[in-house]
């Protein structure tokens, strides 16, 4: 049965429940309802919530374990003697994966892919012309692995449906039986419901632990392969997929600073000079129209401010500055990737500053400019230093915001991983790196592949940091004047 | 004793205030200096403005200038006559004997059309060669009229109209990419293939029109950026868009709905609210390490399916529909609850019937707006393998999420990794169809809280 045939019966078994438990308690008082303790739409709903909500966990939870399982399976079935010279099992097993997707695409032209699993050449040829393209021929331990993922994979598909299906009858029955007049069906709804509640509020709760988990464990895992101490402080970023690489992170460290801090330049006067001026000078009409239009920035996709900087930006600042001037000639550069940043975090800097002006009581500009002061006077000496903190946190959060950034760096800084001075040479990030290493067919045991989870481990303690401090600055700001 | 400090010459000096000529009418120099402080002041605050602004028009000016010609295409309709001598050998119309007939068969075909026609408009052909000829053709189009044949075999005998593809640099000579001294340096083209373009524009053979393949299309390989569409990056971005939606919006509502109105204050619920606000400043990136090692490597769902990259922008989506989602629970004042529970409504019954319906337009805007970003976002799907060149369309939900996939933000990066130089104006086409999406998807957004909004 395909999964959405099985979902659809489920949730058939459900409005049948609905239905059902509502007539069994109707019909119970013999339609006196005032003999119920809850309305019969209740008696009905804990029916169908019994009766679908565990079926479709054990679904969600089967279709997550089901590959682990299974592969476990298959790759016990791999001789390790007959694995290549360097290949690990695991990268055969990612051939016994290919295979068995091959032949599920032949099953599906209506091929009979039995006597294929016999011949290894046959194999080969049929899946090449499927256009899966095998390295060697797959030795007899890799075919029978492949033959147990597939047959197992049905089987494992089979049972998936059965248990689900046994699982939301035995959901109904259990809540058909427990139908009585006396039966507190709201109570019961409201109860499960609220389970239902808590649970999704823990999937925020179980995303960090996710993502510190994976990068912690596949970090420690580079740790073993790599010493720590050459990642942290080498000054050298030379992968070499043969091995004998050098993963130094210092050079992306500075190139990522440098973006930023360009960015930042950029962003930080124009945004903070818009943010005072919509707050103080403009009149209601014009903030009106110009705070969303530059909010319109923060709302483009970041993907777009690549496509700007790889096409526009880049060729006009080599063009007219770079090369005129003896700088180089790459049009990919800090300054391309910071320039155009720095334009995307302008609403993040001018937004939050707005508000945090606003936030500023009146009292003090009317102090102010009662003794004498000129509006900008007033700014300058007044409203600015009592709303700089939470400026301060504004920029930090335009900060990680900056130094989290992809794709424009992919696009406009370029790959080359250097520590230089010169704003319109080409340098690289972390997060630019992090993309380079995790694209494409990666082995999960080189260090050149777990360097990326090392990164972003840096990365995420780095914006994590930033964030906190710019968090305890602005609400400590925020309860300074309410 | 300390020496008296010197005022004299500074504004501050007793006497600098005793200004003989000052009036009303007529400023004393200090006065003077402060007010051109304060229009510069307002000044760079105004030219602060005008850049950012400026700077949002450039962008857009860019764009649009880069991707409008990717909306129209230019084709070729010339007569073709199917020859079954040439594509059916075996002359019983069976299947598999058709397939045998290449597309270098029916490229050749094509040339050879393309030629007899130029002779039958009375065009001289000037010395080119059928392989001149076949360089006009876009390489994607033999392939499109074998399938044609493929699919209906009862065509071969006859003559059809053709409409084809003409080649990325003839396309890119009617769009201004390509000149005739570019044609000269260039060895996929040559000025006389130009040249007879224009006769055949002159002619009425060859023509310039809306480019429907565009967005129906798959991607097309390195050397056919003429027949590069987005079909098959749209259908994945709208199942990604399906998953996050079917997902982020029930969990991000029952989330805040907990968190608002139900969980008791303690550290776990602080525990949560902390992780809510964290999440939502996590870079895009980090997601896309967590959807690798978790969704495909950990759980061993396939690479590029449209149902990994759904999770991980869920996972992504959710802080940023929780956040607002609080806001408008928070906004609906506590009479309404405690009228529903005067009046004998349960907790979750004052929720589901009067606080929820209240809050719901502010829900609905929250939940918009944390999509179109999703639908956006790049950098988390290139490390789950949506990068990957895909020409198959997925099939039919559910099962078709599991099918690989692009999506949009993803095929414009690919777009831009690759050498030809239409392929920029593709990309910058796409961007121009995903910010068409996005404003859409605002614009509803803006809708539904100018109509709904309420104040209490």
């Amino acid at each position: 049965m395909s999964l959405g045939l099985l979902l659809l019966v489920l949730l058939a078994l459900a409005v049948a429940g609905y239905v059902i438990g509502r007539r069994k308690a109707v019909a119970q008082v013999e339609g006196d309802i005032r003999k119920l303790h809850s309305l019969p739409p209740f008696y009905g709903r804990i029916t169908a919530l019994l009766t679908a909500v565990p079926a479709f966990f054990l679904i969600a939870a089967w279709l997550l374990a089901q590959p682990l399982f299974l592969e476990t399976k298959a790759l016990n079935l791999i001789n390790p003697a007959e694995l290549p010279a360097g290949k690990s099992a695991e990268l055969v097993m990612a051939d016994v994966r290919r295979v068995a997707a091959g032949l599920d695409m032949l099953a599906a032209r209506g091929q009979d892919v039995t006597p294929l699993l016999a011949s290894p050449t046959a194999l080969k040829a049929a899946l090449n012309t499927a256009g899966v393209v095998l390295e060697t021929e797959p030795t007899p331990s890799t075919l029978a692995a492949t033959a147990a993922l597939r047959s197992s994979g049905d089987t494992s598909r089979l049972a998936m449906t059965i248990a689900a299906l046994v699982l939301a009858l035995a959901g109904l029955a259990f809540g058909l039986s427990r139908i009585k007049p006396e039966y507190r069906a709201r109570n019961a709804t409201e109860q499960f419901a609220m389970w239902l509640l808590m649970a999704s509020s823990l999937i925020a709760v179980l995303t960090t632990v996710g993502i510190v988990a994976s990068l912690l464990f596949e970090s420690i895992h580079f740790f073993r392969l790599y010493p720590a101490s050459e990642f942290f402080f080498s000054t050298v970023w030379k992968p070499q997929f043969g091995g004998g690489s050098q993963l130094g992170i210092l050079p992306l460290l500075w190139g990522t600073l440098y973006v930023s801090v360009i960015a930042l330049v950029v962003a930080v006067p124009i945004g903070l000079m818009s943010a005072i001026y919509l707050a103080e000078y403009a009149s209601r009409s014009t903030r009106a129209w110009v705070k969303p239009a530059i909010e319109i920035l923060a709302g483009i996709p970041t993907i777009v401010y690549g496509l700007f900087a790889l096409v526009t930006v880049g060729p006009l600042l080599r063009d007219y500055f770079a090369s005129p001037l003896g700088l180089g000639n790459s049009s990919s550069s800090v300054m391309t990737a910071g320039l155009v940043m720095g334009i995307m975090v302008i609403p993040f800097v001018s937004s939050l500053s707005d508000d945090i002006i606003n936030a500023v009581p009146q009292s003090l500009r009317d102090g102010s400019l009662g003794l004498g002061a000129t509006p900008s006077e007033t700014i300058k000496q007044v409203v600015i230093p009592a709303a700089l903190p939470g400026i301060v946190g504004a920029v930090l959060l335009a900060a990680s915001r900056a130094i989290g950034e992809t794709m424009i760096v992919v696009m406009g800084a370029g790959a080359a991983a250097q520590l230089s001075m010169n704003p319109f040479e080409a340098m690289t990030t972390v997060t630019v790196k992090i993309v380079s290493q995790l694209t494409g067919d990666t082995e999960f045991a080189s260090p050149e592949t777990l360097v990326a989870f090392a990164l972003g481990l840096t990365l995420f303690c780095l914006t994590l940091a930033l964030n906190i401090v710019a968090l305890v600055i602005v609400r400590k700001y925020r309860e300074q004047y309410e | 004793m300390t020496a008296p400090i010197s005022l004299k010459g500074s504004p501050l000096h007793p006497r600098a205030a005793i200004d003989t000529r000052a009036s009303l009418l007529l400023q004393d120099p200090r006065t003077k200096a402060r007010n051109a402080t304060e229009k510069r002041f307002r000044a760079y605050g105004l030219s602060a403005i005008v850049v950012a602004l400026l700077a949002l028009v450039w962008l857009l000016v860019s764009i649009f200038g880069n991707g409008l010609p990717a909306f129209r295409q230019t084709f070729m309709t010339i007569p073709v006559t199917l020859d079954a001598a040439l594509l059916d050998k075996g002359g019983k119309r069976d299947p598999a004997d058709l397939s045998k007939a290449t597309t270098v068969a029916y490229g050749k075909l094509l040339a050879a059309s393309l030629g007899a026609e130029i002779t039958a408009k009375g065009i001289d052909l000037g010395g080119m060669d059928a392989k001149a000829l076949a360089k006009m053709i876009s390489e994607e189009s033999p392939a499109t009229l074998r399938n044609r044949v493929l699919a209906d075999p009862s065509l071969i005998g006859t003559t059809i109209n053709f409409t084809l593809l003409a080649s990325g640099r003839i396309d890119g000579y009617y769009k201004g990419r390509v000149s005739m001294e570019s044609a000269a340096l260039d060895k996929n083209t040559s000025p006389e293939q130009l040249a007879m373009a224009d006769k055949l524009k002159a002619a009425g053979v060859l023509s310039t029109s809306f480019n429907t393949g565009f967005m129906t299309m798959p991607d097309a390989s390195d050397k056919r950026p003429e027949a590069a569409g987005l079909g098959v990056a749209i259908v994945g971005s709208l199942y990604m868009m399906f998953v996050v939606l079917a997902l982020a919006l029930p969990i991000g509502v029952a989330t805040s709905v907990y968190l608002e109105e139900f969980a008791p204050k303690n550290n776990f619920t602080d525990l949560i609210e902390v992780n809510i606000a964290n999440l939502a400043a996590v870079p895009s990136i980090v997601y896309g390490i967590l959807g690798l090692s978790i969704f495909i490597n950990f759980a061993g769902l396939p690479q590029s399916a449209p149902i990994v990259g759904g999770l991980v922008l869920t996972l992504m989506t959710l802080p940023r529909i929780i956040i607002p989602t609080r806001a408008a629970l928070k906004a609906v004042p506590p009479s309404i609850r405690d009228a529903a529970l005067g009046i004998g409504a349960s907790r979750l019954q004052t929720i589901t019937h009067h606080v929820l319906p209240l809050a719901m337009p502010g829900i609905l805007t929250g939940t918009i707006i944390g999509l179109a970003q999703a639908l956006g976002e790049t950098a988390p799907l290139l490390l789950i393998g949506m990068v990957a060149f895909v020409r198959d369309f997925p099939g039919a939900p559910p099962e078709g999420l599991f099918d690989p996939a692009s999506a949009l933000p993803v095929q414009i990066y690919n777009w831009t990794q690759r050498g030809d130089p239409g392929f920029v104006e593709r990309a910058s086409g796409a961007i121009i169809v995903l910010l068409v999406f996005l404003i859409a998807m605002n614009a509803v957004a803006i809708y539904f809280r100018r109509k709904f909004e309420r104040r209490w």
